[in-house]
């Protein structure tokens, strides 16, 4: 008995000193004025009655909601391509090794490139957008287009995990299946949709909790792409990881920031129950 | 449902911990103590290395250990640190941050380390060592301040025709000079218009006679006649095309523009000067100018202060260097690398000889008519709300007068909360 204490110890001090402590302060703290030094007060539920009323919060999780469901479509994608690369006969592991570069890619650094690729006077984009006759836009300078923009990246950043997983769900499928259907006369495209995507449908329901999860908690592209230079678009771009980030290490509110915190945390465990419920009728199991 | 609920959480618990620490530690066991002191630029830290070194030299006992931290994260590692007790012993301070961490008592009290070490108060420019002081304490020494200038191209006025800016200009000659050089076809902006507080409308509002806060720090005020003159002088230039869109400058930030040379006027602060004498490509073409006369002239005026934490484990070592750090060695030094300018009377000399192709003591006579960049409340929260509010104003969908006042009731929501 003692000894399976003994065993588990590591991973449970590291677990309540870095999850579960923080996580009820932070629970504690959302029912607290907590000015940036000196003691925090009680004040019940004030710091929800204004979240509540508070426009900038409605819009935080409208930008979340809406880069969500963007990133989402980087699924089907992901779907696509980790069929596609299992068909290549050579080679396989350098496509894997080139989607999964952004992965492994300091976020910073990831974040500077796509600056200059959405630079309204200079970027790349712009300038292949030009050869077919399209406007160039300010990508990220202009609010009606960043959460857009951003997507784009994320998409483009989750790809690579997203890959690897749906890959090893490919790997399971019995080559069987295939061959019998092939022998009643079922094309590619035909495999790939009653074969390859039913069967990888858990792997599916778990790349798609674990890419939601991630969206809602987007803050690193913002902050480098628009904090870092003033940019005037930040004000209606900001998602709600950021907004949380800002009112309690910016404007030193951390009560204020501990309840948009637990706000998100209910949103994301309800978001993911959802998906749960859901999973019943399109994943199967076999 | 078990896994559900083990998803939820761990979901949960890294978003609920996104946060780190600074920590300094140090054990004195031969009587011999180290002290961090934390800053947030690259381009000052080999000056701090050197006067940590000098320190150590005079005091062999202590040795210093500099903490260069990354600016966007440089506030949030301190606060998180000073609340729990692992913050730095030395720090750099900003005014707008300053009166939140000396409420909070983050801030070791140095008002007796000036007596004792005989420090005198008059060598800093007394908008800055204000600035620093709360309820009648000191709490940090000023290390050097800004004022700010016209930074303007010469080859830029040359191409254009356009006379030099000097001390005779006024807000006329800087509009009628802004559209002389703005050349489209060149991809040329006579100055850059970015929503700036600190390099731009703040300054003009004091020139037209406004005062941004009221003097009681309850109330502000944007939308007064005055205000609105300064920030006018802004948008005009916006309207008028003299300057790169916002969205532009929100791309590429206005100083980038102005080394890049599509800009021939950017109005800043003399922390650019090191930076620009060490572009080659602007070798020869840069110098700088006082910002033009508005109803009257001013500037505004911050400085970095150096700030000790109150929980510091060798309080006594830290005061000592602090003092050390508030004097005319580590002023000296400063001066010497070019870094800044320093804020001790008298040791400027060297900074202005570093950088003789510019004419520096625009800057240093400019601390004569120079305001304290204004601070009053949670100025984070209020100042964060410029771009949003300004930015109608700017790009033209709103008139200044209204624009203003829709900013003016926001902070004043944000001052009321006091």
């Amino acid at each position: 008995m003692w000894w399976a204490l003994l065993f588990i110890a590591p991973a449970t001090v590291g677990l309540v000193a870095l999850y579960l402590w923080p996580f009820l302060s932070t629970f504690v703290k959302s029912f607290q004025d907590v000015p940036a030094f000196g003691p925090a007060t009680y004040t019940g539920l004030d710091n929800y009655v204004e979240l509540v009323g508070d426009g900038e919060v409605w819009k935080a999780f409208g930008n979340s909601a809406l880069y969500t469901v963007l990133v989402l479509l980087g699924i089907p994608l992901a779907v696509v391509l980790a069929a596609l690369i299992e068909q290549v006969s050579r080679g396989r592991s350098v496509y894997r090794v080139l989607f999964f570069l952004p992965v492994v890619t300091l976020p910073v650094a990831v974040g500077m490139v796509w600056r200059f690729i959405y630079n309204g006077d200079f970027g790349l984009l712009n300038y292949v957008l030009s050869w077919f006759g399209i406007d160039g836009q300010f990508w990220v300078a202009d609010p009606r287009f960043t959460i857009y923009a951003f997507a784009a990246v994320g998409i483009w950043m989750g790809l690579g995990i997203n890959l690897i997983i749906l890959g090893a769900g490919l790997q399971a499928i019995p080559k069987a299946v295939y061959e019998a259907s092939s022998l009643d006369g079922a094309g590619r495209v035909r495999q790939f949709v009653h074969i390859t995507v039913p069967l990888l449908s858990p792997s599916i329901f778990f790349v798609t909790i674990l890419t939601v999860i991630a969206a809602l908690q987007m803050f690193d592209l913002i902050f480098i792409m628009l904090r870092s230079v003033n940019n005037t678009a930040l004000a209606d771009s900001k998602t709600i990881v950021y907004l949380f980030y800002e009112k309690a290490f910016v404007q030193f509110q951390q009560g204020y920031g501990a309840a948009i915190a637990i706000v998100l945390l209910i949103v994301i465990m309800i978001a993911t129950a959802l998906q749960f419920r859901l999973q019943r009728s399109w994943v199967f199991y076999g | 449902m078990r896994h559900t609920w083990t998803a939820v959480l761990a979901a949960a618990a890294t978003l609920l911990t996104a946060c780190s620490s600074g920590s300094s530690d140090a054990a004195p066991s031969d009587g011999k103590v180290t002290l961090t002191y934390a800053n947030w630029s690259e381009d000052q830290a080999p000056a701090m290395e050197q006067i940590a070194a000098e320190f150590h030299k005079e005091n062999p006992n202590i040795t210093v250990k500099v903490q260069t931290l990354p600016w966007p994260e440089y506030w949030s590692t301190l606060q998180v640190g000073a609340a729990g007790g692992t913050a730095p012993d030395a720090f750099w301070m900003l005014a707008d941050h300053f009166r939140e961490y000396a409420k909070g008592g983050a801030l070791i009290d140095l008002s007796d380390t000036v007596k004792t070490a005989g420090i005198d108060m008059t060598a800093y420019p007394k908008a800055v060592s204000d600035s620093y002081t709360y309820e009648g304490k000191i709490f940090a020494l000023p290390k050097d301040f800004d004022t700010n200038g016209i930074w303007y191209n010469k080859a830029l006025f040359d191409a254009a025709g356009v006379k030099y800016p000097d001390d005779t200009w006024g807000w006329q000659q800087v509009q009628d000079a802004a559209k002389k050089l703005t050349d489209p076809a060149k991809g040329v902006w006579g100055i850059a218009a970015p929503i700036d507080a600190q390099g731009g409308y703040y300054n003009t509002i004091l020139q037209a006679g406004g005062s941004i806060i009221k003097p009681d720090g309850t109330a502000s005020d944007f939308a007064g006649p005055e205000a609105v003159a300064g920030l006018k002088f802004w948008t005009d230039l916006q309207k008028a095309g003299a300057s790169p869109t916002l969205k532009q400058l929100s791309d590429t930030e206005a100083v980038s523009m102005f080394e890049s040379q599509k800009v021939a006027m950017y109005f800043s602060g003399a922390y650019w000067a090191l930076r620009f004498h060490k572009n080659a490509d602007l070798k020869g073409k840069v110098d700088v100018a006082p910002l033009p006369q508005g109803v009257k002239r001013a500037t505004v005026t911050s400085g970095i202060g150096n700030a000790g934490y109150a929980g510091s484990k060798h309080p006594e070592e830290l005061k000592k260097f602090l003092a050390f750090l508030g004097g005319t060695k580590a002023a000296e030094i400063q001066a010497a690398t070019g870094t800044v300018l320093p804020a001790y009377k008298g040791t400027q000399q060297p900074w202005l000889d570093s950088m003789p192709e510019f004419k520096l003591q625009v800057f240093i006579d400019a601390v004569e008519y120079s305001v304290p960049l204004p601070v009053a409340g949670n100025t984070a929260e209020w100042q964060g709300l410029a771009a949003q509010y300004l930015a109608p104003a700017w790009d033209g969908a709103k008139p200044v007068e209204e624009a203003a006042k829709e900013y003016q009731t926001a902070v004043d929501q944000v001052l009321a909360k006091q």
